[in-house]
């Protein structure tokens, strides 16, 4: 693999984390399967590029983004818990109604970035070159956000989180509400989604309605990866290994496309297969390492 | 003396290698999804190349329609370092505008290149990148359904409101369509399930269906022939295959001619012609493609005009 290949899935991998972290909480925190995520990254997307547009700051743009994308996710929440429509389902209606809506904002598909300011110009300005500003920049912001993630665990209402996930008469029989923390951890991991889609149109140059399709499937297959890499452990293990998982998902897929060997070589139309068998890979791995211990 | 033979022989070698690798140019493509269209453009610009005597190398990347991998074939065509990057369609052309500054980018396919902000102007970019708008006429293909149907006062047409493509598209068919007196019924659709509705709830509200090029109506075009032919509704496309699946006419884009118009750019800017000055170009060559068959399932009976200045004819 070439080095701006190598840097690239660096970047993808980096920036998706904050994604992935967003699939964790719900996939596995709080065991909410949630397809929101494929409408509440062009969600993102949108409220971020048109607050650009109209000329507001890149950087301020993350903050609407960021929000919309936890009131989408509480959206699902809401629908979930207090209308009692099956979690699946409950995310499906979101995301169909996020492709509405993300029109609407735009006012158009597709909204253009090219020639606006983006979070990237200020290390620009500072004499960075620009295929290491932007991995430098995801890198930060993900792990930033995993740590906080980390905190968030480990404080009283995080724990309340955890165990809603987890075991939901215990905690009842606590006096937690536990719709009320569905909501608030499926909004969460919206917001999370919403603020990658936000800098992923910012990098792209440009925000497209389209661009959320196959969002869940990145994301658990990231989630997986990361799991079957670092083995299973305490939450703070877990939520590193899903940047881990996203980082090497998108190393995996750069390897894919520029793999040769003598006259062999993938064709483009091979890519779907090979993250299939990718992901299949991560999923059996575990049991195969089992079996060939025991 | 046998060791300064080789190593003379070797430095002619090395010196011919060298000469070799500076004549043949290095092309890298990217293009955001499969598509016979897309691929046909592709297909064009390869041979089109080759024609015009540029001796290239194609590095072919597909992103299967992934945003993803679509910012990452970016980076890794800089690894390349072509002497030019072709992008087809809007998303990879995006990208490339928003990553490559130093290698000229040449799109195609691009139905509003102002719009999706990779030109300033058409007739003066002004950056690295120039190309091709594959927007149809739609004026004059409009006047082309005016031809065959006199009569026509209300135009359904049926489009993916989440294709940005479309949207500039039916915007300028309604722009058209003001000027001569139509009107225009829309009907969207989500996916290419929700075509044989769409198509369903034109029926009754407009004298004709005009389909613009749109990816997720194309791909469901037999539901929209059978619902028009039940109905005596007659149906026009924007593209040549959809003519022979059972629309009446089309004024259509040939998009292997237009890869080919695409290379003929790219030579230009191989021999040194800036982008930011060679303006963006539409298909130069038009034609009329005839379904006579579909015509008359569809209860319309073309003037003898049009049939003499149809290109290609199905009976």
């Amino acid at each position: 693999m070439s080095f701006y290949a190598f840097i690239g899935a660096l970047e993808q991998g980096f920036v998706f984390g904050l994604m992935v972290l967003g699939v964790y909480l719900t996939f596995r925190i709080l065991d909410f399967p949630d397809l929101t995520v494929d409408g509440s990254l062009p969600l993102g997307a949108a409220v971020s590029s048109v607050c650009i547009g109209a000329g507001m700051d890149p950087y301020l743009s993350l903050i609407p983004a960021t929000l919309a994308g936890f009131c989408a996710g509480a959206v699902t929440g809401l629908l979930n818990t207090r209308l009692k429509i099956l979690h699946l389902l409950s995310s499906i209606l979101t995301m169909i109604a996020l492709y509405s809506i993300n029109i609407r904002i735009m006012g158009r598909p597709n909204f253009t970035l090219l020639g606006k300011s983006t979070v990237l110009d200020p290390l620009a300005a500072l004499g960075m070159p620009s295929w290491m500003a932007a991995p430098a920049l995801f890198a930060c912001v993900t792990v930033l956000a995993a740590v906080g993630l980390i905190w968030f665990t480990r404080t009283e209402l995080g724990q309340a989180m955890l165990a809603t996930g987890d075991n939901p008469r215990m905690i009842t029989a606590l006096g937690v509400n536990t719709g009320n923390m569905i909501v608030l951890g499926v909004g969460l991991s919206n917001a999370l989604v919403a603020l990658c889609g936000a800098l992923v149109a910012q990098n792209q140059g440009s925000a497209d309605v389209n661009m959320g399709v196959g969002t869940i499937v990145a994301g658990l297959a990231s989630v997986i990866i990361g799991e079957t890499l670092l083995g299973q452990g305490r939450i703070a293990k877990m939520i590193l290994a899903a940047v881990l998982g996203s980082v090497a998902y998108r190393l995996a897929i750069a390897l894919a496309l520029s793999l040769k060997v003598g006259s062999f070589s993938f064709a483009p139309s091979d890519l779907n297969l090979i993250t299939a068998v990718v992901v299949v890979a991560a999923l059996t791995a575990p049991k195969l390492k089992r079996k060939v211990a025991g | 003396m046998k060791r300064i033979l080789t190593l003379a022989a070797a430095a002619v070698l090395a010196l011919s290698a060298t000469v070799a690798m500076a004549q043949q140019k290095v092309v890298s493509i990217t293009q955001i999804v499969e598509h016979p269209a897309l691929d046909n453009a592709r297909k064009g610009f390869m041979d089109g190349l080759k024609e015009a005597g540029v001796d290239a190398k194609f590095n072919v990347h597909i992103a299967q329609g992934n945003a993803a991998t679509n910012v990452q074939i970016a980076g890794q065509m800089l690894d390349e370092k072509p002497n030019l990057v072709l992008a087809i369609a809007t998303p990879g052309a995006q990208v490339c505008a928003q990553k490559i500054k130093d290698i000229p980018v040449l799109f195609t396919a691009v139905s509003d290149p102002v719009g999706a902000g990779l030109v300033k102007t058409m007739d003066a970019p002004g950056g690295n990148l120039t190309g091709m708008t594959d927007m149809p006429p739609v004026d004059k293909q409009l006047e082309l359904i005016k031809k065959i149907l006199p009569k026509a006062a209300k135009l359904g047409v049926v489009y993916n409101a989440g294709e940005a493509n479309s949207v500039s598209q039916v915007n300028a068919v309604k722009a058209a369509a003001a000027k001569m007196g139509l009107t225009v019924v829309e009907a969207t659709v989500a996916n290419s399930g929700g075509v044989f509705q769409a198509a369903k709830s034109l029926v009754g509200k407009c004298d004709a269906v005009y389909i613009p090029l749109d990816n997720t109506v194309v791909s469901a075009f037999e539901s929209l022939v059978k619902v028009c032919e039940e109905n005596k509704l007659p149906l026009f496309s924007s593209d040549n295959e959809s003519v022979e699946k059972g629309a009446i006419a089309a004024l259509a884009v040939d998009y292997y001619a237009m890869g080919k118009q695409t290379a003929g750019m790219a030579k230009k800017i191989l021999d040194g012609a800036k982008p930011a000055t060679t303006p963006v170009e539409a298909l130069k060559n038009l034609d009329v493609h005839l379904n006579l068959k579909a015509a008359k399932a569809q209860g319309v009976t073309v003037p003898a005009d049009v049939i003499a200045s149809a290109k290609k004819k199905y009976e």
